[in-house]
Order: structure tokens, then sequence, then C-alpha cells
């Protein structure tokens, strides 16, 4: 039985007072949950909150800005797979919330948001500090109360954390009132949760899962595409067990990395806008494709036109909403990815004739690697690799939004998941450096690193505070290329060069703003200075600060333009 | 056509402001919505009533209202044995002379006067929504001041409507 009652004062000697206040009621709540760490924010509308959390245990960190509170929480729950506590206040608290709470929804990351509220009294009344976060936060979480009694707190509580974990994760908010905080009732958290109107297919229909085993037989050019839904499920195992038994090869989306190891002999890398040739090229030319886990996210399909034009779509998806949302669907599974590759897994299984496909796949991956070209600039692609050599491909790679943020995925092969921490859905700026902390504190023993571009890492470097203040030995590493450059790399493409507001000409001295944190500083200009900085950086226990001086005009490449063919890649060689 | 979608929903603040969101961020088009109580404590109705739609679409429509976890029941009624109202009240211009002609001319939709004015008579109307389609425009050249539609509201015939959410839950969606 979780901790029932903490002594109140109006407890009667020796019998424990089973009325705790609703704030109280939070805390126990989280105790019973097993959460290791709330992320937060203090203010009015919070303060009974506040005070039950002084010395409740649970360390909380307080960031300096909600939403680097968010974005952390989502950090620690991208790597721990558990799930992320966030706590705002009112009003402004609140709405500072917003961009990580649709960034959770669109990344399906389970997080429980608490936001403090006006006294029932006052809702609806414009009093100080209120916001309808509720009507706010409706399209961007998976579920969201506003809790009218401190009775029906522990409920609502376990309830959300259910939802929020379960099925396709996603974010919940729970909006608590002052007085309800301040109220008191009988905490109990052992009723089970139950919610008619929801409740997630996790087990396959293994009729459909027959259909896919035939639908292999019968495939000349079968291509996996595998998706976060794989890492959600912690299915990777199974995943490479079901392309080594079927020959199949696989893609990985942008959110995917991690789930297959990248140095297989069946992987083909990263498919979409910025991936590889020979990804695109299989999800082009395919005539089986087996999506595990992917939502076919626009940026990953590119024209919908020339997607998987030929092919036999097989879409695997704990969310039924996602299955023939974007792209028709042949062989629908509604369930879990790993229940479903397990269920494969036991069906009879035979390697696939596709020696030809395989053949020119392996021809393409082999002549299309990525790539760049050596100019006597530091070379943003070269300094990934660097990181990935002197973390020998074991750090959590945490990245904020940009070119730096493709750059990563393309020159940092994971082998293994639960390493890879990008905004994919929302592409929120800002998300790295916060997110990076979360991970941290998530994943304790692991080296993370921090890959931020100079524009999106002032969105919330605020957050060096934490990084400081904690001691949390990340290494953040800034490329600075003067600019907003993935969106400068579009206008560069695709508005004739009219750099309208892209260039950022009054730079902070990122090394000093790094001493102003009491965090150390590198600014680095070479290969070698690089190399010398990150291997210091690593071989400390606290955090580090290392600015890359990159070339302002450097571009990702192979690049899928908006409105073209996944077969239409440009700048696919030197 | 248009489509009707008969959804149960959870009797809980918000709800109607959950689902209606959800129309507005998918870019679904609603024609007419009524929200009311069912036999069930703790439970109402929601006719929806939204222009024809291709096939995977109006899937993704209802595919995302069952994803709403105040959702509990979703069913496409359009197509299924079905009784659709709707209710609507008409003021219409009507000096006394008028009256007898226009008593005669509703008769046969089984509309009745519910208020009588000075220069207006209010009739009200039950029916199948063409029927009061109809009723509408043989009453416009009289001059109609006010109207007042509901919106419709729908039953199946056949009383087991779980039949699509257990289709699409069982992994049997149509292609
Ligand atoms: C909050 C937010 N605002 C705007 C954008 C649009 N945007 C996408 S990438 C980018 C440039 C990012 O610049 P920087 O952080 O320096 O990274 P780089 O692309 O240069 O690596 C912008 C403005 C966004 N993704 N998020």
């Amino acid at each position: 039985m979780s901790a029932l009652v903490q002594p109140t004062s109006n407890q009667t000697a020796g019998v424990p007072d089973p009325w705790i206040t609703g704030a109280e009621m939070l805390v126990e709540a989280l105790r019973s949950e097993g959460v290791e760490v709330i992320f937060g924010y203090p203010g009015g509308a919070v303060l009974p909150l506040y005070d039950a959390l002084y010395e409740c245990g649970i360390p909380h960190v307080l960031t300096r800005h909600e939403q680097g509170a968010i974005h952390a929480a989502e950090g620690y729950a991208r790597v721990s797979g558990k799930t992320g506590v966030v706590i705002a206040t009112s009003g402004p608290g609140a709405t500072n919330l917003v961009t990580g709470l649709a960034d959770a929804m669109l990344d399906s990351l389970p997080i429980v948001a608490i936001t403090g509220q006006v006294p029932t009294s006052v809702i609806g009344s414009d009093a100080f500090q209120e916001t309808s976060i509720i009507s706010i936060s409706t399209p961007i979480t998976k579920h969201n109360y506003q809790v009218r009694t401190a009775q029906e707190l522990p409920g609502i509580l376990k309830e959300a954390f259910h939802i929020a974990s379960t099925g396709r994760p996603g974010p919940v908010l729970i909006d608590i009132p002052k007085d309800v905080a301040n109220a008191s009732g009988i905490f109990d958290y052992q009723e089970p949760v139950q919610v008619p109107g929801y409740q997630p297919t996790i087990k396959p229909n293994q009729m459909q899962l027959r259909k896919v085993v035939s639908a292999i037989r019968a495939a000349k050019k079968p291509v996996i595409l595998a998706g976060a839904g794989v890492l959600h499920a912690k299915a990777h195992e199974s995943l490479r067990q079901f392309a080594e038994q079927t020959q199949i090869p696989v893609v990985h989306t942008l959110l995917g990395l991690g789930g297959f190891p990248a140095d297989h002999s069946l992987y083909l890398g990263m498919g979409g806008m910025h991936g590889s040739l020979v990804a695109n090229m299989a999800l082009y030319e395919t005539d089986l494709l087996i999506n595990i886990g992917a939502r076919f996210d626009d940026r990953l399909t590119g024209n919908l036109q020339y997607f998987a034009k030929n092919a036999v779509v097989v879409h695997i998806d704990i969310d039924p909403a996602e299955i023939g949302k974007n792209v028709r669907t042949h062989i629908p599974v509604v369930g879990d990815a790993g229940e479903s590759l397990k269920s494969m897994l036991d069906m009879e299984l035979t390697p696939v004739q596709a020696d030809e496909w395989m053949a020119y796949l392996l021809q393409l991956r082999d002549e299309y690697p990525f790539w760049y070209q050596q100019d006597g600039t530091l070379k943003p692609q070269r300094v990934m690799e660097i990181v990935h050599q002197q973390t020998q491909g074991e750090a959590v790679v945490v990245t904020d939004v940009g070119q730096h943020q493709m750059w990563a995925a393309q020159f940092y092969p994971f082998n293994g998941p639960h390493r890879w921490v990008t905004s994919g859905g929302l592409g929120t700026m800002g998300f790295g450096l916060p997110a990076a902390i979360g991970a941290q504190l998530g994943a304790p023993d692991r080296t993370v690193v921090a890959i931020v571009g100079d524009a999106g890492f002032q969105m919330t470097l605020q957050e060096l505070s934490v990084l400081a203040e904690s001691q949390l030995p990340v290494k953040v590493i800034i490329f600075n290329n003067h600019s907003l450059g993935m969106v400068r790399q579009w206008q560069e493409l695709f508005y004739e060069g009219r750099y309208s507001e892209t260039l950022l000409s009054n730079q902070p001295d990122f090394v000093k703003l790094a001493d102003a944190y009491h965090i150390p500083g590198f600014r680095v200009e070479g290969e070698e200075d690089f190399a010398r900085a990150l291997q210091a950086g690593l071989a400390t226990d606290g955090p580090v600060l290392i600015e890359c001086r990159i070339n302002p005009e450097e571009n990702v490449f192979p690049m899928v333009a908006p409105g073209k063919g996944i077969h239409e890649m440009v700048g696919v060689k030197p | 056509m248009n489509r009707i979608v008969s959804v149960i929903v959870n009797n809980k603040p918000g709800v109607l402001n959950r689902v209606t969101a959800m129309f507005m961020r998918r870019g679904f088009n609603i024609q007419s919505i009524t929200v009311g109580a069912t036999e069930a404590e703790g439970q109402s109705r929601m006719t929806i009533v939204v222009a024809d739609m291709d096939e995977p679409d109006i899937e993704q429509m209802m595919k995302q209202l069952h994803k709403q976890i105040d959702v509990l029941k979703v069913t496409e009624v359009t197509e299924q044995p079905m009784v659709a109202r709707e209710l609507a009240l008409i003021r219409v211009h009507s000096p006394v002379p008028t009256r007898g002609v226009l008593s005669t001319l509703i008769d046969p939709f089984r509309a009745t006067i519910i208020d009588v004015g000075v220069e207006t008579v209010t009739i009200q109307s039950v029916g199948k929504p063409e029927k009061v389609d109809a009723l509408i425009a043989l009453l416009r050249p009289y001059g109609i001041k006010e109207l007042a539609r509901t919106g419709v509201t729908a039953l199946s015939r056949d009383s087991d409507t779980v039949g699509e959410v257990a289709r699409l839950q069982a992994n049997t969606l149509s292609l």
C-alpha cells in the first residue's frame, strides 16, 4: 500500500488522520507513481503545491522558464521511458507550457503537466493570472482535466498517469484550482483505473498479421519502415529478429533512429527530406512497405503521389487513427509494435526471395553515402564524426532544430535505442538544451551531448543555470553559423538568396556567456581544436560548452525539395 | 448526401468543446450538431451531420472522434436503418385573410401553427430534414420573418449499433 498519510496537525494522538489536502494528495500520488524528478516553476496559484513539495523528498528541478521545464520532462521521458512530470503556475506559467505540450503531443511523449488555477469561486471572472488552459490545451494534449474538488484528485491523478503512459503515449494536463489544493479529502490510490472511453488495442489481430506474413512471401521488393513506435514499445530486439528472419531491409524515420542497429547489414539509414538516397529509393520502389510505428509524416513521405506508389502497404500502429490518414493502407494492424512483431516471429517466417532488390539497394548504399567536402573550414559533419568517435557511439545525443539536427541524424549512427532525443513533429527551436537536462537526469550514467544551433540555443539558453547549479555533465556543442541556418538554406535554394531576417549580425560571445553561468567554455575554429576541446570536455565531470565556428554557407544535403517526390533527391553527391 | 454520425459521450463539462475543437483542427465541417440526454445516466448523444465526404475522410473523422477519451461510441447511421428527425420553428408573414390558405398548405406536412400574432403565425414542423426543407421552400413566398432549426437528431432502428466501433477496433478497417 502506498504511504497513505502524512501526519497533519489536526490529528488525534496516535490515529493518523486520513484527511489530507489536495496538495498533499498530489505528493502522495507522485510517490505512488514512483516519480523520480519533477520539473517546474512556482507561482501564486501553485503555492500550496510547492509547500507540500517542500522537503517531500522528490527532487525538483527549477528550470528558468516553464518551456524549459516541459522540454526537460520530454527529454527525461524519451531516454527513460518513464512519464515526465512538470508543474507550472496558472496564467503565464500555464501558457509557457503550450509549446512543450504541442511538442510532446506530436512526438507521443508521456507527460503529466500540473497547472495551478485561480480558486474555483473566481474562475471565469478574469481573475489575476487566470487563463483557460483547458481550452488552450485541448487540441495539444491526449487528455486534460480541471479538478473541481479535492476528493476527485486521486482518481484523476491516477487516470492521468495511466492515459499518459499507455497506448500511444502523450501529454495529459491537470488544472488544479488553488482552493482545491487547499481543501481536504481522503486519499485513496487503490482504486483501479477504469476509463470506458479509453481502451487501447495492444494485442494485434492475428488474422491481419497472417496477411502480412503471406504478403512477405509474395514480395520482391520489401522494406520495413520503423518509427518511434518501435522504441516506445521497447521492441528493438524483436525488430532485429524480424528483419533478420525475413531478410527485409530497414529504413528509419528521424524519430525512430536507434531502433535498429545502424551498423547492421540490413540497415538502409534514415528516410525523408534529408535521409539517405538508398532509404528513399527503397521507399519509392518497394512493392511491400511494412510500416511499424511511424505516422507517415510529410517530411518523411515527400509528395504523397510518389510515395511507395506501387506497394502493398502494411501499417502497424497502436493508434488506429494514424492508419490510412496519409497513405492508403492495404493491411492495417492495430496494436503494439512489440506484440505485433512477437506474434509474427511465432508464425512461419522465411527469408524473402529478393536478391536482386538487395543487390540494387546495397549498391546504392555504397555509392551514395552521406557526404561532405573538406574545404578548410570546420565541417559540422566532421564535428559529428568526431563526437561519435570520442563517445564510441554510446552517447545520448540531444538536438535542437535546424541544420545541425540533420547533420547529427546523418553523421552520428546509433546502434542502440533511447539515445536520440530530438523534436521531430513540431520542430521546436529551443528544445535542445532543456531536453538535454532532462535526458541527463533520465540517464545519469550516460554521456549526454547537446547539439544546438546558435539561434535555437538563444531561445532557451537561460537553462544553462540548471546545468551549472546541478552540475549536470552535459556537453553543449553550438554550431555557430551566424544564421538561422535551415531557413537561410531554403532562402538560398528557393528564394534566390534573399536572406530575409535569417542572418545574425550581433551574436553574443558564447564563451563569455558560458563563463557568466560558471560553465567552462571553448571556442573552436578547426577540427583539431574541436577534438581537443571535446576530449577535455568529456574528461570533465561537469557541464561544458563548445562553440564551433562553422561556415555560414554550409548546407544540408541530400535533400528532397518541398513538393517533390521522395525519388527526386538533389545533392546526392559532391 | 449528408452523413449522419451518432456519438455517445460522457456527460461532462467541456466534452462538446473537445469534439468541436477536433472538427475544427482536422478541417471537418459540421453542418449541424445536436446534443442531448440518452437513456443512460451520465451519457449524452451527439448527432453530427457533415457534408458528404470520401470514405477515407469519414473513416478518419470517426477514428478521431473515437480517440477522444470522453467518447464512448461512434456510429455512422447514414446508411443504416434509422430514424432522423429535425424540428423547425418558422415565423411567417401572414395577415389574417391568408391564414386559411396557410393552414391547408402546411397540413400535408403535419406541421402545426403554435403561435398566432397580428401579422405573423409561427409554424412548428417535425420531420426528416428534406421534409422540413420542402416546407420552408413552400412558405418562402409568403415571407419568412424568422426561422430556427434544431439540426438533426437520429437513432438507429436496430438497437445494436456498436458494429462500427467494434469493426474499427478489430483491425478490419475497410480498405
Ligand atoms: C520556435 C521556432 N521558430 C522558428 C522555427 C523555424 N526554423 C526552423 S530551423 C530554423 C533555424 C534554426 O537556426 P539555428 O538554431 O541557428 O540552427 P541551424 O539551422 O543554423 O543549424 C528556424 C528559424 C522553428 N523551427 N521553431
